[in-house]
This record gives structure tokens, sequence and C-alpha cells, in this order.
């Protein structure tokens, strides 16, 4: 048993099992926990009823960017008082509890799962959770990273462990050169269109193949994110140089003695020759084009170049009756040419897109050019280090020059429960991973696309195709 | 957690699919530090207008529906986010039973540490459930989980999958973190373990 060839995925699961439970189930062993103020207060509450305490505050980091105002006015307190009530009592609990804090003033404060990784908290190897599906993201570094619920937020809390079965496993291969103009997003979108939002259900997704060996980092983290999207537990990378070269130096990353135990470590979980995978998937790199979704959910997603569905060509009658509200939400005449849709709002951020290499090609696109008058297009670094960067390097500038807005770090627009959203009916070409009906705020349309078709689309004023914007 | 042994009750037809957790309860209604009085805000973009007044071809604004503790719904229920808030907007709303072809993991997990059952069937069985429920108040469906039966108003009976480990907690409303702390011990023996092959973890 002990030679059975196993996959990544295998791997980390074996070496955190604690216990077998009857039925198969396990008790899991958690390295780390991200902890923020949505998901977390009900758990805290949960402790306190029964008295119980943190199991490991080292393994436990708190921090708020749900639903937080990302623009100077957090400087002066937060306005909405259910916000506040939610920051307030994180705060009260992690001092209550002793849990480890990033305050919102901090440099390093962030979205969760943007600084999980740039602080080294995450590593190749853990089991990772945190309540908010977005967790898969850390899986770009070679970890077992899923979401939570609340009830398992406080499980975590006061035991360390998840009570979890063990997941499928999927590989989807993607070999060959991806073409200029594409990016992690546009694979992971074009992925989704493959298989559907419940092609991965049940699965941990590992991706493999020459593309996606070729990603920094940045872009593993897009692909990993949106593995929920998905519909699968997590998604992976197996750590290899570039993971390497991505942790090594980063404030929580193992130093001296223990960062060389830790590396031969990471070295031995890549999936071993002839694992078995449940399920394959393999897409050609060449074959990717930019990608937009048009519809209200992730496996909507056509080529820029496409034209809006026509529902009366459904396979069946749930799809046509999908199919048809969708294009009506959406404010869409069938055989519309996609490019033809003129965007309201252009969102350059959240956990998927909002990283320094996000800004980066944001801005590469935006300079010397500016934003189409009748265009709000924001721009919202990840984290306080992402913008801190992005000032070095001067991105802030070339950005308000073209007429972006650059604001403070936080979730922002991706899901509508802060004070950036949309008006109902308004249009926006959105970096951030879902499109459903009414998660950028009630009656919003959202396209998702890369950061650098995103900021194309603010600079034309519609949905644009970054293929015709020379650098 | 409330225990789940038979429910008998008045079943809602939804028949989409990918009913996400925005739909069941979007992020605005998220900034509360309770798990109750979610239920006002379930399915709000569906259920209401503007105004705030009820859209009247929703199926929870009709009778019986309104009091419905059963769901059947189409493939991919509950796909998105890992809110748990959206399992307790169902459960504050009344609903203690989701019938469906398939669900998402998150979702399918959040229900269960509720003491709401999700029932996964296969589609032209939800398909036979979707009719049995449109037919309101005259027909409702009884959920056996000792038996693992869903019981149609023709009196037939469908049997259904649940983890065992699952079906224990619910049908004696028993919390997973009581159960856990008995393993308090082999926790223990593994983070020794693991402290001495992989230190930086603890650092």
């Amino acid at each position: 048993m002990a030679n059975q060839p196993r996959t990544l995925f295998d791997k980390i699961w074996d070496a955190h099992v604690v216990e077998t439970l009857q039925d198969g189930t396990a008790l899991l062993y958690i390295d780390r926990h991200l902890v923020h103020e949505v998901t977390s207060p009900q758990a805290f509450e949960g402790l306190r009823v029964a008295g119980r305490q943190v199991r490991s505050l080292h393994g436990t980091i708190a921090v708020v960017d749900h639903n937080i105002a990302t623009d100077a006015s957090r400087r002066t307190g937060i306005e909405d008082p259910e916000s506040r009530l939610q920051v307030e009592t994180l705060e009260k609990n992690v001092a209550e509890f002793n849990v480890p804090y990033i305050p919102l003033l901090d440099e390093r404060q962030g979205i969760v799962h943007v600084i999980g990784p740039e602080l080294g908290l995450s590593l190749p190897g853990m089991t990772i959770v945190c309540g908010d599906s977005h967790t898969s993201t850390h899986g770009a570094l070679g970890a077992l990273a899923f979401g939570i619920g609340t009830s398992e937020v406080e499980h975590v809390l006061a035991t360390q462990t998840v009570l979890q079965k063990p997941a499928k496993n999927m590989r989807v291969t993607v070999d060959g050169v991806l073409p200029p103009g594409c990016t992690a997003k546009d694979i992971t979108l074009a992925i989704i269109g493959k298989i559907g939002t419940a092609g991965g259900t049940g699965h941990v997704i590992e991706y493999a193949g020459e593309a996606i060996r070729a990603l920094d980092m940045a872009g593993r983290m897009t692909l990993c994110n949106m593995s929920i999207e998905a519909g699968a537990r997590a998604g992976m990378v197996a750590p290899d140089e570039t993971t390497i070269a991505y942790v090594e130096g980063r404030p929580h990353a193992p130093k001296g003695e223990a960062w060389e135990r830790a590396v031969a470590w990471w070295r031995s979980l890549p999936s071993d020759a002839g694992a078995h995978f449940d399920k394959e998937v393999s897409l050609r790199a060449e074959d990717i084009t930019p990608q937009v979704t048009w519809g209200t959910s992730p496996e909507d997603v056509l080529p820029i170049t496409g034209v809006v569905p026509n529902p009366a060509d459904a396979r069946d009658e749930t799809r046509r009756a999908q199919l048809t509200r969708m294009v009506e939400y959406m404010g869409l005449i069938p055989g519309q040419k996609l490019t033809d849709l003129k965007v309201d709002v252009v969102f350059i951020g959240s956990c998927t897109n909002s990283r320094i290499e996000d800004i980066r090609a944001a801005a590469a696109i935006a300079r010397g050019r500016q934003v189409a008058p009748h265009v709000r297009a924001l721009v919202v670094p990840g984290s306080g280090l992402v913008k801190k960067q992005a000032e070095a390097e001067g991105l802030d500038r070339i950005l308000l020059d073209a007429g972006f807005e650059w604001r403070e770090a936080g979730c922002s627009m991706c899901l509508g429960m802060n004070p950036d959203k949309l008006t109902p009916g308004q249009r926006s070409a959105s970096t951030s991973n879902r499109n459903f009906e009414g998660r950028q705020g009630p009656g919003g349309r959202t396209h998702l696309c890369s950061p650098a078709m995103a900021a194309a689309a603010a600079i034309k004023g519609h949905l644009a195709d970054v293929r015709e914007f020379s650098a | 957690m409330k225990a789940f042994t038979t429910l008998t009750g008045v079943a809602a037809p939804l028949p989409m699919a990918n009913v996400d957790t925005d739909k069941i309860i979007a992020a605005r209604f998220l900034k509360t530090i309770a798990r109750t009085g979610l239920g006002k805000n379930l399915f709000h973009a569906m259920r209401f207008n503007e105004d705030g007044s009820e859209k009247p071809d929703f199926v929870l604004n009709q009778e019986p529906y309104r009091k419905a503790e059963i769901l059947i719904a189409f493939e991919n229920f509950g796909c998105g986010s890992s809110r748990e808030h959206a399992p307790w907007a169902l459960l504050d709303f009344g609903i203690r039973c989701v019938i469906a072809p398939d669900f998402a993991d998150i979702f399918h997990n959040n229900s269960s540490k509720n003491g709401i059952l999700p029932i996964r069937l296969p589609r032209e069985i939800c398909e036979k459930l979707m009719e049995d429920a449109k037919m309101g108040g005259n027909a409702r469906l009884t959920v056996d989980l000792e038996r693992q039966v869903v019981v149609r108003p023709s009196g037939e009976e469908i049997p259904f999958e649940v983890d065992a480990f699952r079906k224990h907690c619910l049908l004696n409303g028993l919390d997973d973190i009581g159960q856990t702390l008995q393993h308090a011990p082999s926790i223990d023996e593994y983070e020794a373990k693991r402290r001495a092959e992989a230190p930086w973890l603890f650092a």
C-alpha cells in the first residue's frame, strides 16, 4: 500500500489524517486557519457559550476584508453600523481569544486570500481553511486549501481539525503555450466553460501541463481561486521551483535549517507517475482566447469575439428557461456581439485578480490612454503591501492619469456587501469570480474577464478584445 | 442542533438548476452577528420587488408553500460561496429538507450541520417529486431519515443515501465539536508527531 503511486492531494491528505472514523470520515488536521469578519462572529459566540478556547493560536490569523470601505473613509471609522458591528465584533473576539490579528489600518491588511501567500502564512503541503469558498486560491502553492462554513470555523477554532471524507482526484492538463493577450483568468474561464459549474463537484482539481507550469504564482492563484466556480472542493498546482522561489524570504516562511527540511518535503509532494485520477480533462493552450462571461453563471462564458446565445437553441427545457432568464436579467439581445456591450463600471480587484502582476497588466493597457467618459473604473489592490509595491513602481500614477480610481485594499465590488456596488441595471467588466444575479449589487450585470480585458473595456467603454491593444 | 427524524410537510417546487448562495441569501444580508432572523431575506431578489412588496408568482409567496418545510430543486443546488447564512436562512424560513439531483459540496456540508437534510436523488425522480410538490397542500411528502426513504403522496417509497456519520448526528441532533473532542488525545498525539517532522508549521 505504502508504495502505491499517490497524487499531490493524496500525499497532503495522508499527512494530515489524525484518525479515520468508522464510515471513512477523517479527522483532518488543519495547519492554517484564516479568519475574517463575516463568517466568524457566530463561531466565536459558539465557543463562548460552550466555554471553549481556540486550540492553536499560532495556526490562526484574522483580518478584515469583506465589508470594509476601500476609500479614504476607512481612516475616519466605518460608517455603516452593521459593518462596524461586524468589524468591532471581530476585534473583540480576537482580543478575548488571543488570536493574531491584522488591523484595518495596518499596511499588511488585505484580502485574506492575498495576504496568506504574500506573508508566507500559506505554505506548500499545508492544509489551509477559511470561512470563504475562495480559500481554494492557496492551492496554488501546492497546499490543500478549501472553504468551510461557520460551524466548521467553530470546529477548527476548538479542535484544529475538520471532519471530511476524502475528495476524488481530478486532473486538468493544459499543454502548449498560451497565445498573446491570454492569461490565467482566460484559462480558468475556458475550463469552467468546458466542464461547467458542477464539473468538479466532489473532486480536488490538480492543474498540470506545460501552460500551467509556465504561469507565475499570481496566475496560479487566479486559476486555483476559481476552482470553486467549477464546483471543486479545491484546486492545486504541484510545488516546483517557481513556488519555492516565491515562498523564500517571506515573513512567515521557514528559515535556516527548517527551510531546508521544508523544501525537501515540498519537493516530494508532486503526484507520482501512474497516480490514479478519477477524472481527467485536457485543453490545448493554443485554443484559448480572451474570455468573457455573458450570463449569470461562470460557465456561461465565450471568447470575446462571440455573440449572445439564443435561448431557442438550448438543449432542453430547463436550460432554455435558464438562458431566457439570463438574457433578460443581463439586458441582452440574442445574436448581439459581445464587443457591442457598453459598460458603466470596470472593477479590477478581488481575491481572483488583485495582485501586483494584475495591477501591472491593467496599467500596461492604461498607460497613455483615457478611461471612456461614461465609465467609472476602480482599481482595488488586494493588500496594503500590493498597494505599496504598485505605488513604488508608479502604477498608481499611470492609472490615476488614465482616469481610474486607485483604492485601499479589500474585497470591494466583488460581492456587494460594502459601499462599492453596482446600481440596478449597471453593467460591469469585472476581474472578480462570480457573475451571479445581484452579486455586485441588486440588479447589477457582471461580465467576468482578466485584468487586461477589464482595462481594455474601461478605455473603449464597451467589452473589448485586448489583442487590439498594443502595449 | 435540532434533531431530524421524520418530517411530513409541504414541499415547494423550485424547478431551477444552479440555485446559488447569492440567490439564497445575498451578501448584503450577511452583516449580522447572529444565526437567526435571516429567513425574511431568503431568496430576496426572487421573492420581493424593489419596493419590498411580494412577487406573487414566486412559489414561497403562494399558499400553501409559505409554510413549506421541504424544497425540491434541480442540479447544483447551493453553488457559490461558503456562507452558512444560506442554510441558516432556509432554516429560519422553515425549510428542513432540500431534495435535488446534486448539491455544491460546502452547502451540503453546511446544511447537515444545521439540522437540514440534503437529499440527492436522480433527476427523473426529482422531476416526479417536483410534480408532487406542484399539487400543493394535498400532496405532502414524508421524509424518514431512520429508514432513508422519501414517501410520495401516492405512498410510493423512494430510498436515498446518506453518510452513516451524518445520519447519526442528524438523528440525534449532535453537534460535531463535542464528538471530535472525544478524540482530543489523538489530536495531541498527531501534533506531537507533526511538530517533530515539520517544526516550521508550529513556529
